[in-house]
C-alpha cells in the first residue's frame, strides 16, 4: 500500500509492523508526530501492545528496559536533548545486551536552542554500544526500523535508527507500506537470547553475564565488555544478511556502506542521512557533464563498518567527506572515522581526505554547496586543517584563525 | 534492650540467607526478612543503588528460595520505579499476572533522585509495591545528606559547625497526594502492624507505597544492638508516627504513640548530641505541629 506519509510517520508504521508489546515514548520536537501517531494506532486497535507516553525520556527508555528484561519486544523514539536525558540508560541497555529499538529524530542540543538538524545528538552516544543506522528517505526509515528489530534479536544489542530533523520528520513522501504478512515472515516473533525473567526463577544470564545484578568484579566486567566489543563483526555480517533477506522478500535494499557511481571514480564524496539524496543529484549531473565523481552513503555508523569503508574507499584518489556535525575542537565525526579507517592500516595506501562540516542547526546543504565541495577537492592540495567549512555564514570578523580558516560560502 | 519477633503464624521460610553484606545491627535484612515472607517467591525485586543492592549481592547472593536465586534487579540510581512498570508491562504481556513488582529502594534514590519517577509511577498507578526503606541520607555511600535527613543533624556534609537546617521532606504527604490505593509508614519495632501493612499491599493492586524507617547503626550513631529501640522511640515520640492512607484520603493511626519527649529519642542518637535546649524544644514543637496536623487528617478522614 503507497501512503504519503512524514519520516516521523514512517517510523511509526515501522513500529507498528514490528509488532512491539510495549512501546514507550515521550515527546520533542521535531519527533512528536512519532508517539501522537502509535497512540493513533493504539486507539484504533491497530497496535496490539501496551503504549504509553511517560514523564521523561529517561522515563521512556527506563519503562522499555524494564519491558526488555522481561523479554518483550519495544520500541521508543526521542530526539536531541532527550537523546541526551536518556545517556545512562543507553549505557545501560547495551550493557545489559537489550535489544531495544529506538527512532532518533536528528537534531542538534541547545544552547542556543535549535530544533531543526544536525547529527551530533546520536553521534555524541556513539560510545554506548548501541548500533546506528542513518536513514535517507522516508522509506528507508520504515524498512529500517524492520530491519532493525532483525538485527538487533539476532545480536542482542540495541539500535538506533536516526533520520534527520525537519528534513525527514516533517517531509512527506510516498512510501510502500509493507504487508503484514511479509513483514510477519521477515520478523518472527520475538524469543529473547537472554531470559532474564523466565519461569524456574534462575536468571539465565547471570550465570554468564553479571552486569544485570552487580558486576562489581572488574575481570567479570572486562569479560563482559569483551563480548560487547567482540560482537562489532558479528554485527556487521548480521546487517548485511538482513539486508539481503529483506531484498528477496521485498525487493528494496540498503547497503551499509552503499557505493553509487563509484565505478572509476577518483574522487569519492562520503555523506549520509538526507544530504546524501542531494549529493545523488550532484553526482548525477557531474557524471552527465563527463566528471567520474563517485558518492558513497554511510548508513551504518555503529559498529564502524571498517572493512566496507576500506572496500568502497581503498585506492581512490581524494576523498571528500561531507558532515552534518562537529565535534568541536576536533572535526566532523564521520569525517575523523574515515580518515581513521582508510589511513591507520599501514598495509593501504595513504588516501587524501578532505572534511568538510556543513548544515550545522538545520542549514541547507545545498547542491550548490556540494559542488563547489566536489571542485574545492579536485583542485587543491589536502589542507592541513581538519575542518572546511562548508556553507559558514560571511562574518566581519578576522582573528589569527580566521585567516587560516579554510570557508566555502 | 527492645527486641522485636514476628507473629508466628508466618512461614518458616527464610528467604535472607547469610551471609550478607549488611551493616551489624542493620534493620533493612530485618525487614527485607519479613516482606518476602508474607509476599513470597513470586516477586522481582528492583533496587537502585544503596544499601541494600550491594549487601544483597556481596560477598555473595542471600535472597534465596530453594536454591534459586529470588530475582534481583538493579537499576540505574533514579530508574527503579520506572524500570518496574516496564517489567510488570512485561510480565503482564507474557499471561504472568501473579509475580509482584516490588522496588526496595532508600530515601536517596526515592526522595531525591528518583522522586519525579516515583510520582509519575503513582499517578499512573503502575501496579507496583514501592518500598522505601529511609535512614535518612546516603548511607551507601557515607552518610551525605538528603532530602530526608531531619533538621539539625549532622552528616558528612553537613559537619559541624553547620549541621542540616532544612526540614525533613515529608514524602507521605507528596505519595498521598496522588491518591494511590495504598500507603503506610512502617518500624520493624512493631511486627504486628508491620506484617498486616504488608499483607494488606500484596492484597491491592496498583502503586502501594511503603515508608520504613531504618534507623542507621553506623551514621546515626547509636550502639549496634539498639536498632529496634531507636525504631520504637521514633514511634512512641511521634517523630515517625505509623499510620495507613487509602487513595489519599482515608487516613488512619495504626498505633497511638505513647507522646514521650522528642529528646528521649535524640538522646540516643550521637547524630543529636551537639543540639541545644532550645533547638530540642523548638523540634519538639514542630513534632507537635506535625503529629496535630495529622490527627487532624485521621480524624477529618474517618467521617
Amino acid at each position: 500500500m503507497i501512503k504519503v506519509i512524514t519520516g516521523n510517520e514512517a517510523a511509526a508504521y515501522g513500529a507498528l509492523l514490528s509488532r512491539p508489546a510495549v512501546v514507550c515514548t515521550y515527546p520533542i520536537t521535531p519527533q512528536s508526530r512519532i508517539p501522537e501517531q502509535i497512540s493513533e494506532f493504539y486507539a484504533q486497535g491497530l497496535l496490539k501492545g501496551k503504549f504509553i507516553n511517560v514523564e521523561s525520556e529517561m522515563a521512556a527508555l527506563g519503562y522499555v528496559t524494564g519491558a526488555s528484561i522481561g523479554g518483550v519486544r519495544v520500541f521508543t523514539a526521542t530526539s536531541s536533548q532527550g537523546l541526551a536525558w536518556m545517556h545512562e540508560g543507553l549505557h545501560w541497555a547495551a550493557g545489559a545486551r537489550l535489544p531495544i529499538i529506538m527512532a532518533n529524530v536528528n537534531r542538534p542540543f541547545g544552547a542556543p536552542w535549535n530544533l531543526t538538524c544536525d547529527q551530533i545528538d546520536s553521534l555524541a552516544q556513539r560510545d554506548t554500544g548501541w548500533m546506528q543506522f542513518y536513514c535517507e528517505s522516508n522509506q528507508e526509515i520504515l524498512d529500517t526500523i524492520i530491519q532493525a528489530y532483525r538485527i538487533a534479536e539476532q545480536v542482542s544489542l540495541p539500535a538506533m535508527v536516526c533520520l534527520d530533523g525537519v528534513y525527514l520528520s516533517y517531509l512527506s513522501e510516498s512510501v510502500d507500506i509493507p504487508d503484514q504478512v511479509k513483514v510477519d515472515e521477515y520478523l518472527p516473533p520475538y524469543s529473547p537470547q537472554f531470559e532474564l525473567l523466565g519461569s524456574g526463577g534462575g536468571w539465565k544470564l547471570m550465570d554468564v553475564h553479571p552486569p544485570i545484578e552487580g558486576g562489581y568484579d572488574p575481570f567479570n566486567f572486562m569479560g563482559d565488555r569483551y563480548e560487547l566489543h567482540k560482537l562489532e563483526s558479528q554485527c556487521v555480517e548480521t546487517a548485511v544478511k538482513a539486508d539481503k533477506e529483506f531484498y528477496e522478500l521485498f525487493g528494496r535494499t540498503y547497503p551499509l556502506v552503499e557505493e553509487y557511481k563509484c565505478e572509476d571514480a577518483d574522487v569519492v564524496v562520503v555523506s549520509s542521512g538526507s544530504a546524501v539524496g542531494t549529493c545523488r543529484q550532484v553526482i548525477n549531473s557531474l557524471h552527465d557533464t563527463g566528471q567520474k565523481v563517485g558518492l558513497v552513503k554511510m548508513k551504518m555508523f555503529r559498529p564502524f563498518p571498517r572493512e566496507l569503508v576500506r572496500k568502497a574507499l581503498s585506492g581512490r584518489q581524494k576523498i571528500a567527506v561531507i558532515d552534518r556535525n562537529l565535534s568541536p575542537g576536533q572535526c566532523g565525526i564521520f569525517y575523523h572515522e574515515i580518515k581513521w579507517a582508510l589511513n591507520m592500516n599501514v598495509n593501504h595506501k595513504f588516501i587524501p581526505v578532505y572534511g568538510f562540516v556543513s548544515g550545522l542547526g538545520g542549514a541547507d546543504i545545498t547542491a550548490r554547496l556540494i559542488e563547489k565541495a566536489i571542485q574545492y577537492t579536485m583542485r587543491e592540495e589536502p589542507p592541513e586543517q581538519e575542518v572546511i567549512w562548508l556553507g559558514l555564514e560571511e562574518k566581519k570578523i578576522s582573528d589569527d584563525y580566521d585567516k587560516n580558516a579554510i570557508k566555502i560560502y | 534492650m527492645t527486641t522485636t519477633k514476628m507473629p508466628s503464624k508466618y512461614t518458616k521460610e527464610e528467604y535472607v540467607k547469610p551471609p550478607h553484606g549488611f551493616c551489624a545491627g542493620c534493620p533493612i535484612p530485618i525487614a527485607l526478612r519479613w516482606f518476602l515472607k508474607v509476599v513470597g517467591e513470586k516477586v522481582v525485586l528492583l533496587m537502585p543503588p544503596g544499601c541494600a543492592a550491594p549487601s544483597v549481592l556481596f560477598p555473595k547472593p542471600s535472597l534465596i528460595y530453594q536454591g534459586q536465586r529470588i530475582k534481583v534487579l538493579m537499576t540505574p540510581f533514579g530508574s527503579a520505579s520506572i524500570f518496574a512498570g516496564g517489567v510488570k508491562s512485561a510480565l503482564i504481556a507474557r499471561g504472568d499476572t501473579e509475580t509482584q513488582v516490588v522496588v526496595w529502594a532508600g530515601d536517596g534514590a526515592t526522595f531525591d533522585i528518583g522522586l519525579a519517577g516515583v510520582s509519575a509511577a503513582a499517578e499512573r498507578n503502575e501496579d507496583i509495591i514501592y518500598v522505601c526503606y529511609d535512614n535518612e541520607a546516603y548511607q551507601n555511600t557515607g552518610n551525605q545528606r538528603s532530602s530526608a535527613t531531619p533538621w539539625g543533624v549532622i552528616t558528612t556534609t553537613n559537619p559541624l559547625p553547620t549541621p542540616k537546617m532544612e526540614y525533613k521532606k515529608d514524602i507521605m504527604s507528596i505519595i498521598t497526594a496522588h491518591r494511590i490505593p495504598y500507603a503506610a509508614t512502617l518500624s520493624i519495632a512493631y511486627p504486628d502492624d508491620f506484617m498486616r501493612k504488608v499483607e494488606k499491599a500484596k492484597a491491592l493492586n496498583g502503586f502501594r507505597f511503603l515508608h520504613l524507617l531504618t534507623p542507621c547503626v553506623a551514621a546515626w550513631l547509636f550502639p549496634a544492638g539498639l536498632g529496634v529501640e531507636v525504631s520504637r522511640l521514633a514511634v512512641e515520640t511521634k517523630v515517625f508516627p505509623l499510620f495507613e492512607a487509602e487513595y489519599g484520603d482515608i487516613i488512619t493511626i495504626t498505633k497511638e504513640p505513647k507522646g514521650l519527649p522528642v529528646e528521649e529519642y535524640f538522646r540516643v542518637q550521637g547524630r543529636y548530641r551537639h543540639l541545644t535546649k532550645e533547638q530540642i524544644d523548638m523540634l519538639q514543637s514542630e513534632v507537635d505541629k506535625r503529629w496535630n496536623r495529622l490527627q487532624y487528617l485521621a480524624t477529618y478522614s474517618s467521617k
